[in-house]
C-alpha cells in the first residue's frame, strides 16, 4: 500500500497505460507543458513527447473530433476537457460522432477513445466551470458512462476506459484531485458494469456516485454511531448499471437512497428508483430517496454555493427521515 | 479541360468513375420517385469532378472524411456499389446493414470514416486521421470533403488551425455547389472565393473549376504530395454545383433568384459530357470504346438495382446490436 493523491492516481493509471501500449496519445487543453490544470497529467510530455501528449489549442469540439478520427485509424486517444461543462462545446462530437458512428456503420468501426473531464462544485467556479455531466451524457446510447470514487477506483476504472473498445467518458471529481489516499502498490483494471459495496450494512442501502460515495461513508459513521446500519454501494459506472447488486441490496434493507452530484430532475437518481420499482418495488417499505444539487445553476458565492451541494451532512439527514 | 498530357487508360479510368458516380445517382433518384426508398437522400449529379478528381490523386490506404452528400466520394474509392444500393433502401445486406442509410454510408474498407449527417462534422474527424498517419509515420493521407456552408462551421477553423500549426497531412476540399439547402453562400459570407481563408493558417489556398477532374485531379495532386511530404494541409475549393435540389425531392427553385437560367448555365458544362468530348475529340479514345465501357458500367449499375431491391431487410431486432461491443447496455 502506498499513499498518494488522487490525482497522481490519474497520472498513474495514464503513466502506466501509455507505457504499455503506444498507441495511447493524449490531447488536451494545458494537459502537457504544465502537465493538467489539476496536476494530473504531470511528467507525461517530457516522457512520452509532445506528439503523444499534446497541447491542445482551445478548440473542444475539435479535440474531441480529432480524437474520434484517431480512434477510427488505430490509435486509443485520451481527449481531457478541463472542465465536464466543456463537453457541450464539443457536444456535436460527443454525442452525434462518437457515440454514434460503430453504430451507423452497422460495426464496422470501434472507437476506442476515452474523455477524461472533472466535475463538481465547491470551489467558487460559479454555473459553468462546476456542473456535474453524468446523467445527460448517459441519456445517449453508445458511449460508457463512468464515475469513479477514491484514487484506487479511478487509477483501475481509468485502465479499464482506455483498454475499452468503445467509446467512454470518465468523470474525474475536481475537489477529490489534492485529497490523499491509501492505493495499493499495483492497481489492477476494474470491470466496467460491477459495482462495489463500499459498506456493508442492513437497514438502508445508499447507492452512490463519485465523490459521494465518501460523503455517504461520512454519514454512515455518524449514523452507526445512532443504530442506523447503511449499505454503501459504489456505483462506479452508470452505463452500464450494476442494477443486480442495487437489487440485492435493496432486498435486504427495503430501503434506497440514491446520491449524485448532478441536479436531481431527470438524473441518475430518478434512473436507479425507477430501475429498483420495476424489479422489487414490493422489497421497497418506504419511497426511494435522492440527494443531489437541487435544480438551480452553480452559484459563485460560497454564501450560496456552499449549501447547495449535496455534502455528508445532506445524505445524513436524508437517511434519519426513514428512521423517525 | 487539358486532356493533353493524359492517356487513353487515365482518362478512361476517370471517365469510368465519374460515369458510375452519374448513374449511381439517377438511380437512386428513381428508388425514391418509385417509393422504394425510405427518407431522403442528397444526390452527388453535377459534381463527379471533384470526387473523382480528388481521389484519382489518393493511395489505397488513404482515407476520406465524407458528407450528407457522400455517394460520389464512395464510388470514386471503389466501394462496393450493390452494398452502396442496399444501404440506401436500408437492406440488411447494406454497408451498415441498414442502419445508416444514405446520410452515413460508410465503407471503413475503403478508408471511408464515413459520411455525416452534421455539415462539418467530418472535418475534425479527417483531421484525427491525418494526426494518426503523422504519429505512426504511415505516409497515408487524410481527404475532408465537404460543402460550402462547411466552411462556416466551427470546426472547419478548429481542425485547419490545428492541421496548419502541426502539419498534418490533410487535404480540405471544398465542393462549393452554391447554397446551402436555399441559402446562397454568396449572402451570407464576404468574400465569393472560399479557400482565401487558407490565408489565416498561412497553408495553400486554391480555387479550381470544380467541373474539370483534370483541373480537380492536377490540383488535388499537389496538395497530396504536399501532405504526404510532411508539410501540411491545403484548401482545395471546387466550383461546382448539383443539378438536383439539396436533396431528392427539392425543386430548388430558390437558385432561380439571380439567373433564370442559372441551373442551365451550369448543366451545359456537365462535367461527364464535357470530358466524353475531349477524350474523343483528342484522338485518344474512341467513340465505341466509350460505348463499350459505358454498357459495362450499366450492367453493374443494374445489378446492383437488382441486388438492393432483392435483398431483405434487417430483422427488428437488429436494431440493438452494434451499440458497444457488447451490442445494448
Amino acid at each position: 500500500m502506498k499513499q498518494i493523491k488522487y490525482a497522481q492516481a490519474v497520472c498513474e493509471a495514464l503513466d502506466e497505460e501509455m507505457a504499455r501500449d503506444e498507441n495511447i496519445v493524449m490531447i488536451g487543453e494545458d494537459i502537457g507543458f504544465i502537465g493538467g490544470n489539476f496536476k494530473t497529467t504531470v511528467g507525461l510530455m517530457e516522457k512520452y513527447g509532445d506528439l503523444r501528449v499534446k497541447d491542445s489549442p482551445i478548440s473542444e469540439q475539435g479535440i474531441v473530433g480529432m480524437g474520434v478520427g484517431m480512434a477510427l485509424t488505430g490509435l486509443r486517444p485520451v481527449v481531457e476537457l478541463m472542465f465536464s461543462d466543456f463537453l457541450l462545446v464539443a457536444a456535436d462530437q460527443v454525442i452525434n460522432q462518437m457515440a454514434k458512428i460503430r453504430y451507423m456503420s452497422g460495426g464496422q468501426a470501434n472507437v476506442p477513445m476515452t474523455i477524461r473531464c472533472p466535475i463538481g462544485a465547491g470551489r467558487s467556479s460559479a454555473a459553468q466551470h462546476s456542473q456535474s455531466m453524468q446523467a445527460l451524457v448517459a441519456q445517449f446510447p453508445g458511449c460508457k458512462v463512468v464515475v469513479p470514487s477514491t484514487a484506487q477506483e479511478v487509477k483501475g476504472l481509468l485502465k479499464t476506459a482506455i483498454r475499452d473498445d468503445d467509446p467512454v467518458i470518465l468523470f474525474e471529481h475536481k475537489m477529490e484531485y489534492n485529497k490523499t489516499y491509501e492505493i495499493d502498490d499495483v492497481v489492477e483494471p476494474i470491470p466496467f458494469g460491477k459495482a462495489r459495496i463500499a459498506r456493508e450494512g442492513k437497514d438502508i442501502t445508499i447507492a452512490a456516485t463519485s465523490s459521494m460515495v465518501m460523503k455517504s461513508e461520512e454519514a454512515a459513521e455518524k449514523l452507526a454511531k445512532e443504530g442506523i446500519d447503511c449499505e454503501i454501494i459504489d456505483l462506479r459506472t452508470i452505463v452500464p448499471l450494476d442494477k443486480e447488486t442495487i437489487i440485492e441490496s435493496v432486498k435486504k434493507t427495503g430501503k434506497l437512497i440514491v446520491a449524485d452530484e448532478a441536479h436531481e430532475r431527470c438524473g441518475i437518481g430518478a434512473e436507479v428508483a425507477a430501475a429498483v420499482a420495476d424489479e422489487v418495488f414490493y422489497y421497497l417499505d418506504a419511497p426511494c430517496g435522492r440527494v443531489n444539487n437541487p435544480n438551480v445553476p452553480l452559484p459563485f458565492s460560497p454564501a450560496l454555493e456552499f449549501p447547495l451541494i449535496p455534502s455528508a451532512d445532506k445524505v445524513y439527514d436524508k437517511v434519519k427521515t426513514y428512521f423517525k | 479541360m487539358n486532356v493533353a498530357k493524359y492517356n487513353a487508360d487515365q482518362l478512361m479510368s476517370f471517365y469510368e468513375t465519374m460515369f458510375k458516380m452519374r448513374r449511381f445517382e439517377e438511380e437512386t433518384f428513381e428508388f425514391y420517385k418509385k417509393g422504394m426508398m425510405a427518407g431522403l437522400a442528397h444526390l452527388y449529379m453535377g459534381e463527379e469532378a471533384v470526387a473523382t478528381g480528388v481521389c484519382a490523386a489518393l493511395k489505397d490506404n488513404d482515407y476520406i472524411g465524407s458528407t450528407h452528400r457522400g455517394h460520389g466520394h464512395l464510388v470514386a474509392r471503389g466501394a462496393d456499389i450493390s452494398k452502396m444500393m442496399a444501404e440506401i433502401l436500408g437492406k440488411k445486406t447494406g454497408y451498415s446493414n441498414g442502419k445508416g442509410g444514405s446520410m452515413h454510408i460508410m465503407a471503413m474498407d475503403k478508408g471511408i470514416l464515413g459520411a455525416n449527417g452534421i455539415v462539418g462534422g467530418e472535418i475534425p474527424i479527417a483531421t484525427g486521421a491525418a494526426y494518426t498517419a503523422k504519429y505512426k509515420k504511415t505516409d497515408q493521407v487524410a481527404v475532408s470533403f465537404m460543402g460550402d456552408s462547411a466552411t462556416n462551421e466551427g470546426t472547419f477553423h478548429e481542425s485547419i488551425n490545428m492541421a496548419a500549426a502541426w502539419d498534418l497531412p490533410c487535404v480540405y476540399v471544398i465542393e462549393n455547389n452554391l447554397y446551402g439547402i436555399s441559402v446562397d453562400i454568396r449572402d451570407v459570407t464576404n468574400t465569393p472565393d472560399l479557400a482565401v481563408r487558407a490565408k489565416a493558417y498561412d497553408i495553400p489556398g486554391v480555387v479550381v473549376d470544380g467541373m474539370d477532374v483534370v483541373a480537380v485531379y492536377e490540383a488535388a495532386e499537389k496538395a497530396v504530395k504536399r501532405a504526404r511530404a510532411g508539410k501540411g494541409p491545403t484548401i482545395i475549393e471546387c466550383k461546382t454545383y448539383r443539378w438536383q435540389g439539396h436533396h431528392v425531392g427539392d425543386p430548388a427553385e430558390y437558385r432561380q433568384r439571380r439567373s433564370e437560367t442559372e441551373k442551365e448555365d451550369w448543366m451545359e458544362r456537365c462535367p461527364v459530357k464535357t470530358l466524353k468530348k475531349e477524350m474523343i475529340e483528342s484522338g485518344k479514345v474512341t467513340e465505341a470504346e466509350v460505348s463499350a465501357l459505358e454498357e459495362r458500367i450499366e450492367a453493374e449499375i443494374q445489378e446492383a438495382v437488382k441486388f438492393a431491391a432483392d435483398s431483405p431487410y434487417p430483422d427488428a431486432a437488429d436494431a440493438f446490436s452494434d451499440v458497444f461491443q457488447e451490442g445494448t447496455l
